[in-house]
């Protein structure tokens, strides 16, 4: 398999697409912070990085822990009241590391969807694929799973 | 949504800063043309003339690792150093280097560092000061493949007639380094 192209060509090529998508999930102020951090977070991971596939998966899935770690930091827990999504959610540390034999692409939409709680129509955007596409890696993925004995 | 110039720069700043880049490049403008010129966290590794990153970053990220990225700030002393060499107010360069070369090959680059400014030398000359007189092509070849032409001074390296014979950024580039320095081709002794 392919090893990683060199991190500018990685950065350059998914840079829009990744500050797009923060946009969407944080807003203008505060997907600046978020996108430093996410490619910052990649940039540290790549060098250990043994395939080439689906690159845009694997950052939007850094992109999408980067944005849940903002909304904690911004947003301590409320004292009285409902708790967030962000704090009733299965860790997604586990299922991240429960999800790292799939394949890249079924890995992102199981943990996107399943750990970070995006809308298929976000999803598909990270994996830059349509919502039905998106839909399906998510399905198998979780199929697969399920063989090895994950229960979601 | 386009990430601005400014945002842009600010996470090449910080990754630069953050210490886990394999290699930082920039393109940098010169009486020569653009350079492109990249360095480890040890110091300059590569000079390269006519740069077209898409062709160049590859080898680059196979040599030194896949953590390549534009990060000018993390060039700033080579590019200083650069500057002042081209404006005529260095003679000597002092940054720190991270070039690797083994047995022969490391002892003809260290000869090649001692060659003074404004003052040429043979292929021939060379070899024999590194112990092997009739290596002088041998020479040639590394002259060829040079990480860091200008810094290690394969430009005034010429033929034992005094002809210019060739460079890896071309002979026009060779003799404008060497207008730069003044250097007559006179052959010392």
């Amino acid at each position: 398999m392919a090893v990683p192209p060199p991190f500018e060509s990685f950065y350059v090529e998914h840079r829009d697409g990744v500050f797009g998508f923060l946009v969407r999930r944080l807003g203008r102020d505060r997907a600046e912070d978020a996108f430093q951090e996410t490619f910052l977070r990649a940039l540290r991971s790549y060098g250990s990085l043994t395939h080439a596939s689906n690159l845009r998966a694997w950052v939007f899935t850094i992109a999408a822990r980067v944005a849940v770690d903002e909304h904690r930091r911004r947003r301590p827990a409320v004292a009285n009241g409902e708790p967030t999504f962000e704090e009733r959610r299965p860790a997604y540390a586990e299922l991240e590391h429960l999800a790292d034999g799939l394949p890249p692409k079924e890995r992102a939409a199981v943990v996107l969807r399943y750990g970070y709680d995006l809308e298929y129509a976000d999803i598909a955007f990270a994996l830059g694929s349509s919502e039905e596409a998106a839909r399906q890696a998510a399905s198998s993925g979780v199929r697969r799973l399920r063989r090895q004995g994950v229960s979601l | 949504m386009k990430v601005s110039t400014d945002l842009d720069r600010r996470f090449r700043e910080r990754a630069a800063a953050d210490g886990s880049l394999d290699l930082a490049f920039d393109l940098v403008d010169s009486p020569i043309g653009t350079l492109l010129v990249a360095a480890t966290g040890v110091g300059l590794c590569r000079i390269e003339f006519d740069p077209e990153p898409e062709r160049d970053l590859e080898p680059l990220a196979r040599a030194f690792g896949a953590k390549v990225l534009r990060a000018p700030k993390a060039l700033d002393e080579p590019k200083r150093e650069l500057d002042e060499y081209f404006e005529g107010k260095r003679e000597r360069f002092e940054l720190p280097v991270d070039v690797r070369f083994e047995a022969f090959r490391l002892r003809v680059m260290d000869a090649l560092a001692q060659v003074p400014y404004g003052s040429v030398t043979t292929y021939g000359a060379l070899a024999a000061r590194a112990g092997r007189p009739a290596a002088a092509r041998a020479v040639g070849t590394f002259m060829n493949r040079n990480p860091i032409p200008i810094v290690l001074p394969c430009h005034r390296v010429v033929g034992a007639n005094g002809s210019l014979v060739g460079y890896g950024g071309g002979l026009e580039r060779k003799e404008r380094l060497l207008q730069l320095e003044g250097a007559s081709l006179t052959l010392p002794g």
